[in-house]
């Protein structure tokens, strides 16, 4: 018996506006809401509630025979509330059938795995709490953004109590191995770890309507065919993607609906195949071995590094000045700070200041909103140096301004307590009076 | 392969980017060793650079030639009734004696020096008109005097003798298109000189245009099939290694500049209102305004006006060293061109580690990666870009490396081989 492992990655960022250096102090709003909105509706149109209606169909006829995880980040579902509600009822539906796996992840779709200990935990936290709250369930498997992994993420993430981490099957590391198996974590050898079968997912995600691909047109008996054929020893095949690959980068038109009922089904009924979710998998396959990855993964262009997005000095320095920030927050209780401190730290922003693609910028251009990197780069420290001078404000940055901030507090208190007893004077005032008319 | 070569100017004696342009190209071509090349100029000065060419100066162009020896006057005018119906007059009497004979109506008549050459001034003065049909003449009998395979002439100004030199040798004729009327007049364009580029475009054989940006100007406006015209960009001369360091300047704040000529085409005007903005912002910075033209007063009474002068120079016009002195100083460089053709100046700004700002309206937007571009009109943007290139320092770090390294990279050898290409195809090879 071979297990298929379906997963599907749901992120939208809070894309900035034009934000120019004289908003910087006077315009505290960084959102284009108008174009978040539209891209939202968009994909939710296109891909997301389609999809999510065949799965559920899916989900219905071949009674707990289809299984598929998700991971949606908190930014993701909070756009979903404002713009998209209709996208939540439908997941909901779709967990109360049990046969989705919701997963982990930082609720930002963060790179603060490459940062910080404590902020990595907050965001983690923050989106567990949010995937309960919606659908009941606290996730035992965690996915991090962009399949970013190294062994320290792993150990970490292990020490959080997560049982398994999925990742990129990045051939630097695999190198002769096969991701088709169960593997471990290599300093902490109870996290597992699933890699991605990279082939087979981007053959879906990236090639499917691609009319001059060898392979072309991909069809379900195909790709089971091809799975059958795999070495009979291989037991596993995590095919991750994207869920936005059904309806937006393949369309409609290209049979991709279709494509995924049928698999499904052959699948399902399928005498030497199945589908488990990643939490089956791991109870279910052994561990082959340790594998180690010293350097971060992800699974981002041919690199399968961090290139995309800490490859360049300007996105280094954004990345660094961003956490600088982050003492300061620490001591922050506003929730509006909070809530702007999570939207900054999407990747995203630091993925449309990549210089890597000029020349097939394809990708990287197809998710940008910016014309070049660097006014992405731009963009991005106004707002921050915007959002650096309110945190000053609540949280001041050095023990001068401290001092300040607390001999105003005292000031404000003062002035609070004289007016109290301004107005106690005023009243015994009346009161005197009073009496001495009626004195009078 | 040879090739005669009609151009304006030659280092040292610019006044804007052609001539630079050309002097790259012949160098290029040298480098290529392919190619020979004769120069001729309107005037020559004697002190240009001619290692990699052949310069001639059409001022010391005898009307004569000076291989027949002629007997007297009459000999000589019957030598040009039959060559090129040219009629060389030295002084009003002499011209009058000539004019009393009889000649046949094609006969032209030139004033000449005492060695019967023709005066040029070889500037952008009021006869420039009269010039450019002298500089037409002696193409005529540069191109009898000498072998060559094809003719190239740089801009409108050398087309007339591009297509006199093709007249009379028949050679193919090759245009090299650096800059248009549109380009210069803003829309405004002069009809005789659109005349004399129409003529130009349509007598040549091929059309080499500096960036897709003037080949689309050249098929719209001039009507000119598109098959006709190859794009060449432009590159940029590497400085000297000595001419590097980066001088002390006397200022304490960051120094902005705008480098070109004061006129409607480059866009001065937007590039003051974007200091505006940022002067209100922050005050620790200086702009400057390097060059000279027809709307410096306007620009300086805008100045005023915003009341930024106080951290606003205007230069005048600077050569050569002057430039170079310049761009050293400068943090960020600002080219807010409404049309430019190519515009080489910011190429060189990048080869002293000066971050650049480029409007989408240059022909050199078309191939620079590591530089900002926005559009001219934006002065939100252009500020914005000043503002982020001097706080955000990883960006000008950016810009100061990958920028440097990018420029190295144009050479001019390489234009050269694009355009002795298109040698090859006026000539059938």
């Amino acid at each position: 018996m071979k297990t298929v492992c379906l997963f599907f990655q749901i992120h939208q960022p809070f894309r900035h506006r034009r934000y120019r250096f004289f908003d910087i102090g006077n315009d505290h709003y960084y959102y284009d809401d108008f174009t978040n909105e539209a891209i939202l509706r968009n994909i939710a149109q296109k891909s997301y509630l389609p999809t999510n209606k065949l799965l559920l169909k899916l989900a219905k006829q071949y009674e707990g025979k289809f299984k598929a995880a998700f991971s949606i980040s908190g930014l993701a579902l909070e756009q979903f509330s404002l713009y998209a509600p209709e996208v939540i009822q439908s997941f909901q539906k779709l967990a109360k059938t049990g046969c989705i796996e919701f997963l982990s992840e930082t609720y930002s779709h963060s790179l603060s795995s490459l940062k910080h200990k404590t902020i990595f935990e907050q965001q983690v936290k923050l989106h567990d709490k949010i995937i309960f709250e919606l659908f009941g369930v606290k996730p035992r498997i965690f996915r991090n953004t962009e399949m970013i992994y190294s062994d320290k993420i792993g150990a970490q993430i292990a020490e959080m109590g997560y049982n398994a981490i999925l990742t990129e099957g990045a051939k630097q590391v695999l190198g002769w191995k096969s991701p088709n198996y169960v593997y471990v974590n290599a300093i902490n050898p109870r996290l597992k770890v699933l890699m991605r079968n990279f082939k087979l997912s981007d053959d879906i995600a990236f090639r499917f309507s691609n009319t001059n691909w060898a392979e072309y047109p991909l069809t379900a008996d195909k790709f089971v065919n091809w799975l059958e054929k795999a070495n009979p020893k291989e037991e596993l095949f995590n095919l991750f993607l994207s869920y936005g690959s059904f309806g937006e980068r393949q369309p409609k038109e290209s049979g991709i609906f279709d494509f995924l009922e049928k698999f499904s089904m052959q699948v399902a009924n399928h005498s030497k195949l199945k589908f488990a979710t990643p939490s089956e998998v791991i109870e279910e396959l052994q561990p082959v071995s340790a594998e180690s990855v010293p350097h971060p993964i992800s699974w981002a262009d041919n690199e399968r590094d961090l290139t995309a997005w800490l490859g360049n000095g300007m996105q280094k320095e954004a990345f660094e000045k961003l956490y600088n920030l982050r003492h300061q927050i620490a001591k922050c209780t506003e929730t509006e700070m909070i809530k702007d401190w999570n939207y900054l730290q999407a990747s995203d922003h630091f993925y449309y200041m990549s210089t890597k693609y000029f020349s097939d910028g394809e990708v990287h251009s197809y998710f940008n909103p910016f014309d070049s990197p660097y006014e992405a780069f731009i963009n991005y420290m106004n707002v921050l140096s915007d959002f650096k001078i309110r945190l000053n404000t609540f949280v001041p940055e050095d023990e001068v301004e401290n001092e300040i901030s607390a001999l105003q507090k005292i000031v404000a208190e003062k002035e609070e307590k004289i007016r109290k007893l301004e107005a106690t004077v005023s009243a015994l005032e009346k009161k005197g009076k009073m009496k001495k008319t009626r004195l009078k | 392969m040879k090739v005669l070569m009609f151009g304006w100017e030659f280092p040292p004696h610019i006044s804007g980017g052609l001539g630079t342009a050309c002097f790259g190209l012949t160098k290029g071509m040298a480098k290529l060793n392919q190619v020979g090349v004769i120069f001729v100029v309107p005037k020559a000065y004697g002190d240009e650079e001619q290692s990699a060419i052949q310069l001639i100066g059409a001022n010391n162009v005898p009307i004569t030639r000076k291989e027949i020896r002629f007997e007297d006057v009459q000999q000589k005018i019957d030598y040009y009734e039959v060559e090129s119906k040219l009629v060389p007059y030295i002084g009003e009497e002499e011209f009058w004696t000539l004019k009393s004979r009889k000649y046949s109506k094609e006969m032209r008549f030139v004033q000449t020096n005492d060695g019967y050459k023709i005066e040029f001034s070889g500037k952008y003065g009021p006869d420039l008109m009269q010039e450019i049909r002298n500089y037409a003449l002696v193409a005529e009998i540069i191109a009898r005097d000498n072998q060559f395979d094809v003719i190239h002439a740089h801009d409108w100004l050398a087309y007339p003798a591009g297509i006199a030199a093709k007249k009379v040798s028949g050679k193919p004729l090759v245009i090299h298109v650096h800059a248009t009327e549109f380009d210069r007049s803003g829309g405004n364009a002069n009809p005789r000189v659109y005349a004399i580029e129409r003529e130009g475009m349509e007598m040549a054989d091929g059309i080499i245009a500096v960036s897709t940006l003037t080949k689309n100007i050249v098929a719209e406006k001039y009507g000119i099939p598109s098959e006709k015209i190859t794009v060449v960009y432009n590159a940029v001369e590497p400085v000297v290694n000595g001419d590097r360091k980066r001088l002390q300047k006397g200022v304490e704040e960051k120094i902005v500049t705008f480098l070109g000529r004061i006129t409607m085409q480059k866009g001065p005007e937007y590039f003051i209102e974007a200091a505006g903005m940022i002067l209100k912002k922050m005050k620790n910075i200086r702009f400057v305004m390097a060059g000279s033209g027809d709307l410096m007063n306007q620009m300086i009474a805008r100045v005023a006006e915003l009341g930024i002068s106080g951290h606003f120079h205007f230069t005048g016009f600077l050569k050569g060293t002057d430039v170079n002195q310049m761009l050293r100083m400068t943090d960020v460089f600002v080219m807010p061109s409404v049309s430019e053709p190519f515009g080489i100046v910011p190429l060189e700004a990048m080869q002293f580690n000066v971050p650049v700002i480029i409007s989408n309206q240059s022909g050199v937007a078309e191939i620079l990666e590591n530089a900002i571009k926005i559009d001219f009109w934006d002065t939100y943007a252009m500020a914005d870009a000043i503002y982020g290139l001097l706080n955000y320092g990883a960006l000008a770090t950016h810009f100061k490396k990958e920028g440097k390294q990018e420029v190295e990279n144009l050479e001019w050898v390489n234009s050269a081989r694009d355009v002795t290409e298109v040698y090859n195809s006026v000539l059938n090879l």
